[in-house]
């Protein structure tokens, strides 16, 4: 596997972890106004990473600026020592979505092998190639991956919404990508499909080594399975365990304003305080 | 119906090979299998993305464009053919140009479309009574005809529709990416906007080819319901685009035969087993998922 061997050391002194994704200095603008500016972080293979923070924050233009689907308008975005660059194929992308039309007659295995060779020009040509036979074996392999066997060769639009972000996942690893970026795949997903999405994210970091950008809304419920978290408000960001970031002192630094986090005593995390993001950004 | 030219109204053997070639023993009709074939299997092939992507819509104004195009060729004093490929292109890129193109939200090409028809309806009414005296080509371009298909329209046709699958071929997979999931493909490097505005071009290209069997009005026959039924009856996209355009093919062979064989035109034909097969899917589908579900409730 191609990840495996850049990851495994060669056994002499501890290895330094791969770093995976780094912003310098980053910032984007839009209309005038800064998103989110002088950003620093590295995101280190295999990290499992939540990217939270109000509505409006930014944390989706997070993503769009390393797919390089947004130009920076400062700093750098470096994903494995390269700038970030549109299609790149080390970046697995899943997209804010609500679900897909249900009357979209595609198979899952059919929108899984797009992630593998959608955007190839030309036509497949149907057959038993080699190249052929390695694609189907490497979707068939993926789609075990992520649980989804079962009904892959049922058309998307008839599955539920857990069944569909399982099979969108499967797409956006197919490639093997060494970053993952999920907007919001827990959004529209119930309480059972969000603790087992998350936990299958965890494995995906753990097994394959590819670090997972998550954004969420509501962080509690992956929560214990994270590694670090990604704090977007108020124009900055913070980076740091879920320890680190989610307290009293590091919102209230960032938002420029008392902000209080309490932990309930099943473990969940309330934040209160925590000012309207439109004030920020009215100024700027 | 020119029919009556050729000395009475033919009648069916019933022997398959007897009747085949009664079918082929003229000129016009050797010209309309051939030309009815290639525009059957275009029509199929680009149908299947057109209702992929949800486009029957633009599909259908599209088709409309052929009316103003061929009565403002008849006007000039051009052939129609050349017409209705002017007016289906150039709406088509009009149709581009005013809606957005990224596909996720179609109110806006749904609104430039309506638009469009509108107007280009308009424009062939105009031309249709600027030149006086055309009921009876405005009526073939309506309704369509396979009498009067000369050689040099079957060469223009063999050659729109050799242009169009060599372009379809080189987009294919991208084209397919884009109109499943247009986010996803973007974000892959995929030129979502310029494949758009490309299939766009190639639905015109389709239209303005059916038109001239089918009828202006009569086109969605060939373009959508062969692929609405395909993708009825299967999910596998190669194995819908192959069965759209069998279906294609085998409802105009057989309304080419049963419009020789009787006094109604061939529009009539072509269009009633292509909704009789479309229903036909429909119907095969409901009744499996009616046994699957009452599977399920079994077990």
């Amino acid at each position: 596997m191609r990840l495996a061997e850049i990851v495994e050391p060669p056994a002499l002194a501890k290895p330094a972890p791969a770093i995976a994704l780094s912003f310098r200095g980053a910032g984007v603008r839009l209309g005038g106004r800064w998103i989110w500016r002088d950003v620093d972080l590295d995101v280190e293979q295999g990290d499992f990473v939540a990217v939270v923070g109000p509505n409006g924050a930014g944390k989706s233009t997070l993503l769009k600026a390393i797919l390089g689907l947004l130009p920076l308008s400062s700093g750098s975005v470096e994903i494995l020592g390269h700038p970030a660059t549109r299609g790149n194929r080390d970046v697995g992308y899943l997209p804010q979505r609500r679900s897909f039309d249900p009357d979209l007659r595609i198979r899952g295995v059919d929108l899984v092998r797009l992630g593998l060779d959608g955007s190839r020009w030309g036509v497949p040509l149907p057959g038993v190639g080699h190249r052929n036979t390695t694609a189907r074996r490497r979707v068939d392999e993926v789609i075990e991956l992520v649980g989804a066997t079962a009904y892959a060769r049922r058309p998307v639009g008839e599955l539920s919404g857990g069944e569909q972000q399982r099979l969108l996942i499967a797409q956006a690893l197919v490639s093997r990508p060494s970053i993952l970026l999920l907007d919001e795949p827990l959004d529209s997903l119930d309480m059972g499909n969000q603790q087992s999405i998350s936990a299958l994210v965890q494995d995906i970091c753990r097994t394959q080594r590819v670090a997972v950008l998550l954004v969420v809304h509501n962080v509690n419920p992956l929560i214990t399975y994270l590694d670090r978290v990604i704090y977007v408000a108020n124009g900055r960001t913070a980076i740091g365990s879920p320890a680190e970031v989610i307290t009293s002192e590091t919102l209230s630094r960032l938002y420029d304003s008392p902000v209080e986090v309490f932990r309930t005593k099943d473990g969940r995390l309330v934040v209160v305080g925590q000012p309207d993001v439109a004030h920020f950004h009215a100024d700027s | 119906m020119p029919i009556a030219d050729f000395g009475g109204q033919p009648t069916p053997s019933f022997d398959v090979w007897a009747d085949i070639q009664q079918l082929l023993q003229f000129h016009f009709m050797q010209n309309a299998f051939i030309a009815g074939t290639i525009v059957a299997a275009l029509a199929g092939l680009i149908g299947y993305f057109m209702v992929l992507r949800g486009q029957s819509f633009a599909g259908h104004t599209l088709s409309q464009v052929g009316f103003p195009g061929a009565a403002g060729a008849a006007l000039v004093g051009v052939t129609p053919a050349l017409g209705l490929l002017v007016f289906c292109v150039g709406s088509a890129l009009g149709i581009a140009a005013l809606s957005d193109g990224r596909g996720r939200e179609r109110r806006a090409e749904t609104a430039a479309i309506g638009s469009i028809l509108a107007f280009t309806l308009a424009v062939g009414f105009l031309f249709a009574s600027l030149y006086g005296g055309f009921v009876e080509g405005v009526y073939a371009f309506l309704f369509g005809t396979f009498s009067g298909i000369s050689d040099s329209q079957v060469v223009m046709v063999a050659a729109v529709a050799a242009v169009a699958v060599a372009i379809l071929i080189c987009i294919g997979r991208p084209l397919f990416f884009a109109s499943v999931d247009a986010e996803v493909a973007a974000a892959r490097g995929v030129p979502v906007r310029a494949l758009a505005v490309a299939f766009l071009v190639l639905l015109g290209l389709a239209v303005a080819e059916t038109a001239q069997i089918t009828g202006t009005l009569l086109v969605f026959a060939l373009l959508v319901a062969p692929a609405a039924t395909a993708q009825q009856l299967t999910a596998r996209p190669g194995l819908g685009m192959m069965l759209s355009v069998v279906i294609a093919l085998l409802v105009t062979w057989l309304g080419l035969a049963i419009a020789y064989f009787t006094v109604y035109p061939i529009g009539f034909f072509v269009t009633s087993l292509a909704f009789a097969s479309y229903l036909g899917a429909r119907a095969v589908r409901w009744a499996t998922r009616a046994s699957g579900r009452r599977a399920a409730a079994l077990a």
